[in-house]
């Protein structure tokens, strides 16, 4: 069970989180906050012709929550803004819905099925979907966000 | 405690049989509430199979049973805490709503502009908001007595602080977080000394250590019946007899009125006055019986509880890189720590994969978390039906935080 929540991967991403670094002139970025366990993050985003061309946070949480961010960068990268936003909701599915065990096989997006896990733990979920509600927010034009 | 007794209080828990994630379970968050004995639980059962009713209008037989067994429970509760009469123990929902019923009754009405209500820097946000929202709306100011590194309270600080402006000093008995247990006493004469009245949340000392009002002298004390091996929803606010005369109602409604017209209504006398609507009825009889349990066992828990305390922290300590929050001679049994740069969260969810239940997150101590200057902790905290093998669990599980995360 752990094994499956606490997966390599999550811990790479946990210890050497990627793009976790300013934007000094994003288009959007928002704040993130999760009362529950004190994690902040700040996501920011340059999008450009509906394109995301580059998307970053900083900020402090727990390993799921970091990881979550740092593989969230990766995934929507040079993605459009619709693309990523639907990434979003299936990945939102995969962490609550049961009926969206698929996940992601396709190449670029099969990282993120390394959450699937945080469906047994559901406590977690506002963790692993906290940057995401984050970035979300951001695209919105909204400045703010709280998972509570 | 022999270990024969500990298994039969143990097997008085029914709960306590199951399995997490087929793990035997391990409770360790009882701070945030005990689970409950055969007892309590047949008690509120039988009550609602034999004896309900409402209270305090019936004429008939029931109404009567009811009626009895619930002012019972008051003085159960009374006893158990040694007011001086019943009429001094208010049931609330808590000792939220008694913190609450104290910061908008007595707040409201007797703090001016320029006094000072005195917190600390250890409060639970149930005695801080409340007094915030009271000095907002009289023009009162709050000042807050920091702690020390160990955990306890700055009483040097407190002294300097402590002036006639003062005019509420709110503090907690026990510590949520670092399990410090307050001077109550001194602080209380201390508090007297300048014309301050003392408010006590007692929520995490009653189902631990012997409280005795009269001998503190405290002004008011809050109760949480969850945290005392009770049912949710019922606790009570113990008040002085001349303090609760002299405050208005908190609530209005029904059974708390001597008599009413359109035009004006007149109050009930102690406790109704503060007991607006139909009370919760089965979970004051529920608390009741949690005292009757609790009360003769109590003094057998807290030496229990302190070789726990002790013990935890023998075997905590030997793990490398984990650092214990809260320090203070003569702590009750509840144990914060960080370790490394792990997350609180991470921690529980591990530990909770191992049948290990502990709290982890800022345990609505915020300011605290500030001063400890972390935004989290995990905490381990105990009751009488913890054992060192429970202890020895988590040990172990925490030995598996550090293997999952590399360190």
């Amino acid at each position: 069970m752990m094994s499956e929540l606490y997966q390599d991967l999550i811990l790479d991403h946990n210890r050497a989180p990627r793009n976790r670094r300013v934007i000094e002139h994003p288009s959007h970025e928002a704040d993130g906050h999760n009362p529950l366990c004190g994690d902040q993050i700040h996501v920011y985003a340059v999008v450009r012709d509906g394109v995301v061309e580059d998307v970053s946070f900083v900020g402090q949480g727990c390993a799921i929550s970091t990881a979550s961010a740092s593989l969230m960068t990766e995934a929507l990268r040079g993605r459009t803004v619709e693309e990523a936003e639907a990434i979003f909701k299936r990945f939102h599915a995969m962490l609550t819905d049961d009926a969206a065990i698929d996940g992601f096989p396709e190449d670029g997006l099969d990282k993120l099925q390394a959450f699937a896990g945080v469906r047994e733990y559901p406590m977690r979920v506002k963790c692993a979907t906290l940057a995401w509600h984050t970035l979300h927010a951001a695209l919105a034009g909204d400045g703010r966000v709280s998972t509570e | 405690m022999a270990l024969a007794a500990l298994e039969t209080i143990r097997d008085q828990f029914p709960i306590l049989k199951e399995t997490i994630r087929g793990k035997r379970l391990v409770y360790l968050d009882s701070a945030a509430s005990t689970q409950k004995p055969d007892v309590v639980i047949d008690t509120i059962s039988d009550y609602y199979r034999h004896s309900h009713a409402n209270v305090h209008r019936g004429v008939h037989a029931l109404s009567q049973r009811a009626t009895d067994q619930f002012e019972n429970a008051r003085r159960l509760l009374q006893g158990f805490i040694n007011a001086r009469e019943d009429a001094e123990v208010i049931f609330t929902k808590g000792s939220t709503e008694a913190i609450n019923l104290v910061a908008a009754s007595w707040g409201r009405t007797f703090l001016q502009p320029g006094d000072r209500i005195m917190l600390t820097e250890m409060e639970h946000h149930a005695n801080i908001v409340p007094w915030q929202v009271a000095a907002q709306q009289t023009g009162a100011e709050i000042v807050v007595v920091p702690i020390l590194d160990d955990g306890s309270l700055d009483m040097e600080a407190m002294a300097k602080l402590l002036d006639e402006r003062v005019k509420m000093v709110g503090v907690t008995h026990v510590s949520n977080v670092l399990g410090t247990v307050n001077p109550i006493a001194e602080i209380t004469r201390m508090a007297h000394a300048v014309g301050a009245k003392v408010l006590v949340d007692g929520a995490q000392a009653l189902g631990h250590l012997r409280m005795d009002v009269q001998a503190v002298g405290v002004d008011f004390y809050t109760m949480a019946s969850h945290k005392m091996y009770g049912p949710t929803g019922i606790g009570a606010l113990y008040g002085r007899r001349e303090l609760l005369d002299a405050m208005p109602p908190y609530q209005l409604g029904g059974g708390m009125i001597r008599s009413v017209t359109f035009e004006k209504a007149t109050y009930a006398a102690l406790p109704d006055k503060f007991e607006p609507g139909t009370p919760n009825i089965a979970d004051a009889i529920g608390l009741g019986a949690a005292i009757e349990f609790l009360s003769p066992r109590l003094e057998e828990a807290h030496h229990l509880e302190s070789d726990l305390t002790h013990y935890s922290h023998e075997r905590l300590s030997e793990i490398p890189g984990l650092k214990i929050h809260g320090t203070a001679p003569g702590k009750a049994g509840t144990i914060s720590f960080t370790m490394a740069d792990v997350h609180p969260h991470d921690i529980g969810t591990i530990l909770d994969s191992e049948g290990v239940a502990v709290r982890a997150g800022h345990h609505c101590c915020q300011p605290l978390m500030a001063r400890l200057g972390v935004a989290a902790t995990a905490r381990a905290s105990f009751a009488l039906y913890n054992t060192r093998d429970d202890i020895d669990a988590l040990a172990l599980a925490l030995r598996r935080v550090r293997e999952v995360f590399g360190l």
